[in-house]
């Protein structure tokens, strides 16, 4: 059966784009951040995973409000990326692993998930950025399923049902039947807010707690409602939705491999955080 | 008739619920057509125009017209499709958005974002 090799979680946002493209990435703007990647890329080279399940929310590229699921799947042989309206760069296409979206899209409605299945998917920068973080050549050795939460249009999907879609997702990988190392992906926050009079909103005490738990205390955050979340992490810090989706994959505790942590990326708390089972 | 609880409010912090679903749908979805840069040049040609075929009201069109962030916000804009339209189409990346929402300048804004770090 396919095994779940690790579960990445980072911050994405669009100026990562640029940053990569502009090759900044030892800027002094940029460098703290960036340097979170290396021992990450060292980890890859060792465990060479085969397939990614990156769990992220859609920033209105693939999906409007004229239809906006609170979880989808792709199931496509390939998704390709767009400039979003911002001017990202786009990337090389990213192969996708029809066999296992097929397979966890079928045990997630079993699992009473009613997750939408996308045969076409757009791939926006949340999905986008992690994967040029992970592998800066752009030329990924990897097969990807993505899964996209609805974080545009509250009420959103609440914390502890998105712990327990992630470990329907991570039931649904251990009963693959392959022998394929699958790499979680976790994208999005931490603390952040866009609009209103709060904007520029951070909150590092919050952030630390969340990284905290995420090693030993994986269900912490299922406490919150989502408007709570709003109050303690800004807007769009509950984008940490996406964290705790992929945390779940592996109930329990698991081993810290590597951490990182930097205030601001843009208007964002930037954190990366990668797993092992233990 | 249903009576609706008060709703909860986190100061200065606009959420895009399901009200401003509905008062924006019309701005929401001019602002997603910016994912196309054929659109975004054709908005740039005639905004006026532009604004009158995605059947936008006087609100909102006003909002647009003054580049008036908060505003178009109030109107019910969502901040990840607005952002089409500040990146995109005027040029002002997510600190001068912060900037024009708080009141600060953009130094002044970056300084509060690095301070949060400390």
């Amino acid at each position: 059966m396919a095994k779940i090799v690790g579960i990445m979680n980072t911050s994405h946002v669009p100026a990562i784009g640029g940053a990569i493209h502009k090759n900044l990435q030892q800027d002094p703007y940029w460098k703290p951040f960036f340097d979170g990647f290396p021992p990450i890329q060292g980890w890859l080279d060792r465990v060479k995973p085969d397939i990614v399940v990156s769990v992220y929310n859609d920033h209105g590229l693939n999906f409007f409000l004229d239809k906006q699921p609170t979880f989808a799947i792709g199931a496509a042989p390939e998704y390709t990326s767009e400039d979003e309206g911002w001017g990202i760069p786009t990337m090389p296409s990213f192969p996708g692993d029809e066999d296992l979206s097929w397979h966890i899209r079928a045990n997630l409605v079993r699992d009473e998930f009613d997750i939408v299945t996308c045969q076409e998917m757009l791939v926006d920068h949340a999905f986008t950025l992690p994967m040029a973080l992970l592998w800066p050549h752009q030329k990924w050795p990897v097969k990807s399923v993505p899964i996209s939460v609805n974080t545009v249009l509250f009420p959103l999907p609440t914390a502890r049902r998105c712990y327990k879609f992630g470990e329907a997702i991570g039931r649904a990988i251990a009963s693959f039947p392959s022998d394929a190392k699958v790499l979680v992906i976790g994208s999005g926050g931490l603390s952040h807010q866009l609009e209103g009079e709060r904007a520029g909103f951070i909150n590092k005490a919050f952030d630390l707690k969340f990284m905290d738990s995420m090693v030993d205390d994986p269900m912490w955050a299922t406490q919150f409602s989502d408007l709570d979340l709003v109050e303690q992490t800004g807007n769009e810090g509950v984008e940490l939705l996406s964290w705790l989706v992929a945390r779940a994959t592996l109930p329990g505790r698991v081993k810290l491999v590597h951490s990182n942590f930097h205030i601001p990326i843009s208007n964002t708390a930037a954190a990366t955080m990668l797993f092992e089972p233990l | 008739m249903t009576v609706l609880a008060k709703k909860r409010e986190i100061p200065g912090t606009p959420v895009f619920d399901s009200d401003a679903a509905r008062k924006g749908y019309a701005l929401n979805k001019m602002c997603y057509s910016f994912n196309s840069k054929a659109n975004r040049d054709e908005f740039v040609r005639d905004e006026a125009a532009y604004c009158a075929r995605f059947g936008l009201n006087a609100e909102q069109t006003a909002a647009i017209a003054k580049r008036d962030v908060p505003g178009l916000v109030a109107a019910g804009g969502g901040v990840y499709f607005l952002g089409k339209l500040a990146g995109g189409v005027l040029g002002l990346d997510m600190q001068d958005v912060g900037a024009l929402q708080t009141g600060l300048s953009k130094a002044e804004f970056q300084a509060k974002l690095v301070a949060a770090g400390k």
